[in-house]
């Protein structure tokens, strides 16, 4: 493999050995950062389409004359003057300034999601659809290249598969995250592993399908999607709901950057070359070659 | 090691520093080169045909939209737009419950017609249980009995040249300074001889309601509600739309929405 044979011995000034390795290929550094910046503009051209419709519900169709609306971002008026309130699930929050009711002082207006969080930053559902279905088409070239670049390079059995260490090794593995206690190797951890497979095998995917379900022309394509789905309100609360998971992963993902060394890690994914942890007198052979 | 691990409170300032940058990075920065005709704008427009061309593909012309049960018909058709035509000329023909209305089938056609109510509603007939999708993003199950449009079409027989059919409505919309603007809008020929394409006089087993657009709207089952107008009175053969309205083919595409409606 090309990353052991490109592995270079290099003396730190203070006379400690470390090695640097080329651990991301080409196609997963480019693919990356394509990922980055499309789901930027999706999520927040998603929000501005939410807003035309701020809120969820289960089933074929929207209950107007019956309820099915398991989540509501909304504004109404109290003896406090207006306040933008969130209904999840029957429970009530007062969200005002961030969700239902936001703006600069004074110039506050009713919308689901802030100006800061969507684009355009007013109110445009059309525009917002422009820009969503455009960077729709780059998320998805991009997980198909992704996809058969790893398949031939050997990244996604290599890196991502999950082997049975990794199960043996999960339990130490949170103990370690949880103590933000990072070993710096060529392979990825069980958790990586179990997050970068779970957003690019699962939530991907689950929001392109969701996102298919939607339209009304694709229904005449694959009218089954959506009786999988639980129907085309289910198919929009699933695209939503990940759509929130997906912001979980990444809040947490540059969380982990900054812990396990910001420089090493983003060093990695612009130029593919990471600095691993230096042998330790007391690491068995094994443990590296895992 | 020690050279890769951080202190947790170095570790608690650069993660809010970080997380505060995103939060500060406010969204208006593209707001500018995003409105209709801007560069950007129209950049990004193009994955719209790439949208139409890749659905068309797929979809052909016949693909049906799913049709539901009377079991899911569990509310009235939910009206959205215009709901009560203010427009006198509309209010004197509601007066007269329509019997003074004709729909006019003009433009490139061999031989104009100008049907009734009657006329329209002892044509072949489809009903058909649907679900609505409104661009804002909800749904709602109805059943819409119509005279398919291409029934219509084939008797004013379509002149080759024509590509568009576009919707002329009794409705206006929105009062600009230039005067009022009347709803309108446009499908290509494919979604107009579609099956599921029916000019729609009954809903739920009535009569049309005024609200959802009586005397008669249009159903064009693969693409979303402002693709459907309502308050209809002329159907116009079109070769192009560049020179009507603003250009782009419909009220709701004029102000920013995808001439396609499909997705």
């Amino acid at each position: 493999m090309d990353a052991v044979a490109n592995n270079q011995s290099a003396t730190e000034a203070d006379g400690k050995d470390t090695t640097l390795i080329y651990r991301q290929s080409r196609w997963t550094r480019l693919t990356h950062w394509l990922w980055a910046f499309s789901l930027f503009f999706m999520l927040l051209s998603g929000l501005q389409i939410f807003n035309a419709r701020p809120q969820l519900y289960i089933g074929k169709q929207s209950g107007f004359e019956f309820n099915n609306t398991i989540l509501e971002i909304g504004a109404e008026n109290t003896a406090n003057g207006p306040r933008g309130f969130t209904a999840i699930l029957g429970h009530r929050f007062d969200t005002t300034g961030v969700l239902g009711w936001s703006g600069p002082p004074g110039q506050e207006t009713p919308r689901a999601f802030p100006a800061w969080a969507t684009i355009p930053s007013y109110y445009d559902l059309g525009t917002a659809r422009v820009v969503h279905f455009f960077f729709a088409w780059i998320l998805t070239t991009t997980l198909l290249v992704w996809l058969i670049a790893g398949l031939i390079n050997g990244h996604i059995r290599r890196d991502l598969a999950p082997r049975l260490s990794d199960l043996r090794k999960l339990p130490r593995d949170i103990v370690d995250h949880a103590k933000l206690k990072f070993h710096h190797t060529r392979e990825y951890n069980t958790l990586q592993k179990m997050a970068y497979g779970g957003v690019l095998f699962v939530a991907l995917p689950l929001m392109i399908v969701t996102g298919l379900a939607m339209s009304p022309s694709m229904d005449s394509v694959l009218p089954w999607l959506n009786e999988i789905l639980g129907g085309r309100q289910t198919a929009r609360t699933i695209h939503f709901t990940v759509m929130a998971l997906l912001v979980l992963f990444f809040i947490v993902h540059i969380l982990m950057i900054l812990a396990a060394g910001p420089i090493n890690e983003l060093r990695s994914i612009i130029t593919g070359w990471y600095r691993t942890d230096p042998p330790a007198k007391h690491d068995q052979p094994t443990e590296r070659s895992a | 090691m020690a050279k890769f691990q951080i202190t947790r409170r170095k570790f608690l300032t650069a993660s809010s520093l970080g997380l505060s940058g995103i939060a500060l990075s406010g969204c208006d920065a593209f707001d500018s080169g995003l409105g209709i005709g801007g560069g950007l704008r129209s950049f990004l427009e193009n994955a719209n045909g790439l949208t139409y061309r890749a659905q068309r593909f797929l979809a052909g012309r016949d693909a049906l939209a799913p049709e539901f049960t009377e079991a899911d018909i569990r509310q009235p058709q939910r009206p959205n737009g215009v709901t009560a035509p203010d427009d006198d000329t509309y209010k004197g023909l509601l007066a007269n419950n329509f019997a003074d209305w004709r729909l006019e089938v003009t433009g490139l056609v061999e031989k104009p017609l100008s049907l009734t109510r009657e006329q329209l509603q002892n044509m072949p007939s489809r009903t058909q249980i649907t679900r609505h999708d409104c661009v804002e993003g909800w749904s709602c199950i109805a059943k819409w009995t119509g005279t398919p449009l291409s029934l219509v079409l084939d008797q004013a027989v379509v002149k080759p040249q024509a590509r568009y059919v576009m919707f002329h409505c009794l409705d206006t919309i929105e009062q600009s300074l230039s005067g009022d603007i009347k709803y309108y809008g446009t499908i290509d020929l494919i979604d107009a001889r579609h099956p599921q394409t029916i000019l729609a006089y009954g809903l739920n087993g009535k009569p049309l309601p005024v609200e959802n657009g009586a005397p008669l709207r249009v159903r064009v089952e693969r693409q979303l509600g402002y693709k459907m107008p309502k308050y209809l009175y002329k159907i116009e053969l079109v070769d192009s739309f560049a020179t009507i309205g603003g250009g782009r083919g419909g009220y709701w595409e004029d102000n920013g929405y995808d001439w396609y409606g499909g997705i």
